[in-house]
């Protein structure tokens, strides 16, 4: 039995929070099995339950020690490293783990193709075996930080001689091979956090692929269950959207009348009890992956984030005529909360459409929670080449 | 964070509790105490009280009860809520049984305890912590009064003090109301004579305030029971009722409702955890738990039972589906101990939000 605090009382001993660097300090705590308690020795972890991560990261943060900067490298801590913990070789485990905990490798996800968003296992990029390689050709969108990335999880199609789901194969690309473009997409906010990625006789070598051949789909379904958990992760009261509405009111007794008061509370609860939801979520997934109830988080979130935006517009009306900067830039971080107002307003509507949107939330929910019948499903069983598009 | 899950033991205690409410409560009790309200119930309680020990629940050993705390009592009362049973538990083993803890009582709780008796709390229903008026007379709307033996009451007392008295049955008179749930009825007290003393002073307020707490607090998983047994009854109903050749389930109008109710439950059950797991644990965030509890809470119970009914058809309507019984509740029960606004200007309070 691993006694945790004596455990990080040495590691605190023998790596000063306070005076070393972000990257050496992650790399020794992906070192000494505190990066992901529940992953195994060697790996980040210490083969302990998931639920104990939360000693660890209350430690920590009680002394001000540096943290993964979950806002550049959200989909290598969030989505990339579950996957590969639960399908990647040993040695993929060893070469990417601790980067990604240290955010010295940037991670994107290069999932949704124009003909392919909701119906993700739709998509047509191809990979075609060459020797022990993959050739890979076609085209995603709305990847986000890809400008940034050093390294993509990929979903590409195998076989379109069988139906859609089963002819999906997941590799890890690395951006840097000539045959990648990554084309900024500007967005609503004015900023271009998301790209078009254009794959031409990309080369990715087998040991580069993520589960069997043809089993893509459900290693993907492990990535987006565990998106929609971390979309939305805040573990303290006021956390997220709400933050700067309370602080408002704290601050400035000009925005309190009657009617802010009563809609202020309602945001107030919703957000609260949302927050102790997730907080029963991640109780409840000490032991095990995410399933399907990870989407009913997801749309909580995206719900309240968006009200509570729109709102914070409204309670400081002159502020929320103006906006900080609508100049094109390719931001380093995907933040739902920098800048002003405005800019919060704008991109909340982007957290009920990415990692899947509320939409498919509630149908993932009706159908795998629920047990409601299913749509009707006209491609069901076709060849995906046969389908029409 | 206290924890918000539930326990090995505490699923072994629901599973007695719903077994026993299978085979002791008839599926027509509720609808019949509308048109027949003498119905005695008492058998009923007797029952589960004797069986399963839920009378002394909240009270410990030493004074006959099971020494158990507040998140089992939650968990009691998600399965009451489910059955909408018409039993005293909220109002006699955890109102009024709070408050004879809180003032340190060694008389009253182990006849409680035993089932023998029940007691209620003599303050209007819609009483909540912090906010009530010490009793004058004649009181009401007031539950769990009917079929009472213990009437603990809040006077004012010499000087102004609060006194909390202890009425025998003898000693108060109760005129039964018609009530919108006729499964919690309410009544009209009076008390006649002097009772004996429970509290004086400081301790007798903290009584009430502990008693109204705890009953704020464990409303909540009533709540949440009552709107899970809404929505499994409506996803049970939407898979088999067939309308344009399909189940009504499968159109997505359908799921997409239900899927948001989910949620909602999801939410609601976190409330509730929350609320009963701060009381057990006597964290300083119970006040603020409470208080969230019910401002959420009874506003998705009733909106999980107004969906229920809208997604049943024309029989969701009808007396002959148990529906309405849980509508009534709901709707009672938002009212009860506070409503969702009253809740949320105490919140603001709490939270340094303050108003205008
Ligand atoms: C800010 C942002 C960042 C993103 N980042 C990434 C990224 O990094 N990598 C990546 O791969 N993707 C990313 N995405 C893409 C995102 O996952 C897709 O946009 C999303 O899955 C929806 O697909 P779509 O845009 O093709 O919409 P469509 O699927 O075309 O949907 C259009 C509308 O139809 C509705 N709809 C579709 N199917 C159904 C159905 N069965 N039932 C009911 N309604 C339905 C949808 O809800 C939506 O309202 C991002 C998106 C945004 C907005």
């Amino acid at each position: 039995m691993v006694d945790l605090q004596q455990r990080l009382d040495q590691f605190l001993a023998e790596h000063d929070p306070t005076t070393t660097g972000a990257r050496e300090f992650l790399g020794a705590q992906h070192d000494a099995g505190l990066a992901w308690v529940h992953f195994p020795d060697g790996l980040g972890g210490l083969g302990l339950s998931r639920g104990r991560q939360a000693e660890v990261d209350e430690r920590l943060e009680a002394v001000g020690a540096p943290r993964p900067d979950v806002g550049r490298n959200s989909i290598g801590l969030g989505m990339a490293a579950p996957t590969m913990l639960a399908f990647g070789t040993p040695e993929m485990q060893r070469r990417h783990l601790r980067p990604i905990f240290a955010c010295t490798e940037i991670w994107c996800q290069l999932f949704s193709e124009p003909g392919a968003g909701s119906d993700l296992a739709a998509v047509a990029t191809r990979a075609v075996p060459d020797g022990d390689e993959w050739v890979v050709d076609g085209q995603k969108v709305w990847t986000s930080g890809a400008h940034n990335a050093d390294f993509a999880i990929l979903v590409a199609r195998t076989d379109s001689s069988v139906p859609k789901h089963a002819g999906l194969t997941y590799f890890i690309v690395d951006m840097t091979d000539p045959g990648i473009e990554i084309r900024p997409l500007r967005q609503i906010t004015g900023e271009a956090e998301f790209n078009e990625v254009f794959l031409s006789g990309v080369r990715v070598p087998d040991r580069n692929r993520v589960g069997a051949v043809g089993e893509g789909w459900k290693v993907a379904t492990t990535t987006l269950n565990n998106e929609r958990v971390a979309i939305g992760a805040g573990n303290d009261r006021e956390a997220g959207q709400i933050g700067p509405v309370t602080e408002r009111w704290r601050r400035d007794p000009s925005v309190r009348t009657p009617g802010n008061h009563a809609e202020l509370m309602q945001w107030w609860v919703r957000t609260e009890v949302t927050r102790l939801a997730g907080e029963r979520l991640r109780q409840g997934l000490a032991v095990g992956q995410p399933g399907p109830e990870s989407s009913a988080m997801k749309l909580a979130f995206a719900q309240q984030a968006q009200q509570v935006s729109g709102f914070a517009l409204e309670l400081a009306p002159e502020e929320g005529l103006t906006y900080h900067d609508w100049s094109m830039v390719r931001p380093e971080t995907g933040s739902f909360l920098g800048h002003g107002p405005g800019f919060r307003y704008l991109r909340a509507k982007g957290n009920s459409i990415e990692g899947g949107t509320s939409e498919i939330m509630r149908n993932i929910i009706a159908e795998r929670v629920l047990g409601l019948p299913p749509e009707h499903r006209p491609d069901k069983g076709i060849a995906f080449k046969d389908v029409p598009r | 964070m206290t924890d918000l899950l539930y326990t090995d033991i505490e699923e072994s205690l629901r599973s007695s509790v719903r077994s026993s409410l299978q085979r002791s409560l008839d599926d027509g009790l509720a609808a019949r105490l509308y048109d027949e309200p003498d119905t005695d119930v008492g058998p009923l309680w007797r029952g589960l009280a004797e069986q399963l020990g839920l009378a002394g629940l909240l009270v410990p050993e030493r004074l006959g009860g099971s020494g158990a705390g507040p998140r089992e009592a939650a968990v009691v009362l998600e399965e009451l809520g489910r059955s909408v049973a018409p039993v005293p538990f909220l109002t006699s083993a955890v109102i009024a049984t709070s408050a004879l803890l809180s003032a340190g009582d060694e008389e009253f709780l182990p006849v409680l305890s035993a089932g023998e008796r029940t007691a209620v709390l003599v303050l209007p229903w819609t009483a909540r912590r912090g906010a009530w008026a010490a009793v004058d007379g004649a009181v009401g709307p007031v539950a769990g009064a009917v079929g009472a033996d213990l009437f603990l009451v809040p006077e004012q007392g010499e000087g102004g003090v609060t006194s909390l008295r202890a009425y025998e049955a003898d000693d108060v008179e109760v005129e039964p109301i018609t009530s919108l749930d006729m499964t919690r009825p309410l009544a009209r007290v009076a008390t006649r004579g002097q009772g004996a003393e429970v509290a004086r002073g400081a301790p007798a307020e903290a009584a009430v305030d502990a008693a109204l707490g705890a009953g704020q607090a464990l409303l909540a998983s009533e709540q949440l029971g009552l709107a899970q047994w809404c929505l499994e009854t409506t996803v049970e109903y939407a898979k088999t009722r067939v309308q344009f050749a399909r189940p009504v389930g499968s159109f997505q109008a359908i799921k997409h409702r239900l899927a948001d109710l989910y949620l909602l439950l999801v939410n609601t059950q976190a409330a509730a955890r929350y609320a009963a797991g701060t009381l057990a644990d006597d964290d300083p965030d119970q006040q603020v738990a409470q208080s969230l509890a019910q401002s959420f809470c009874s506003d998705a119970a009733v909106h999980a039972a107004e969906e229920a009914l809208q997604l049943h058809g024309g029989i969701g309507m009808t007396w002959e589906h148990p529906v309405h019984t849980r509508l009534k509740r709901a709707k009672s029960d938002q009212l009860a101990l506070g409503t969702p606004e009253r809740h949320r200007d105490d919140l603001a309070d709490l939270v340094d939000l303050p108003a205008p």
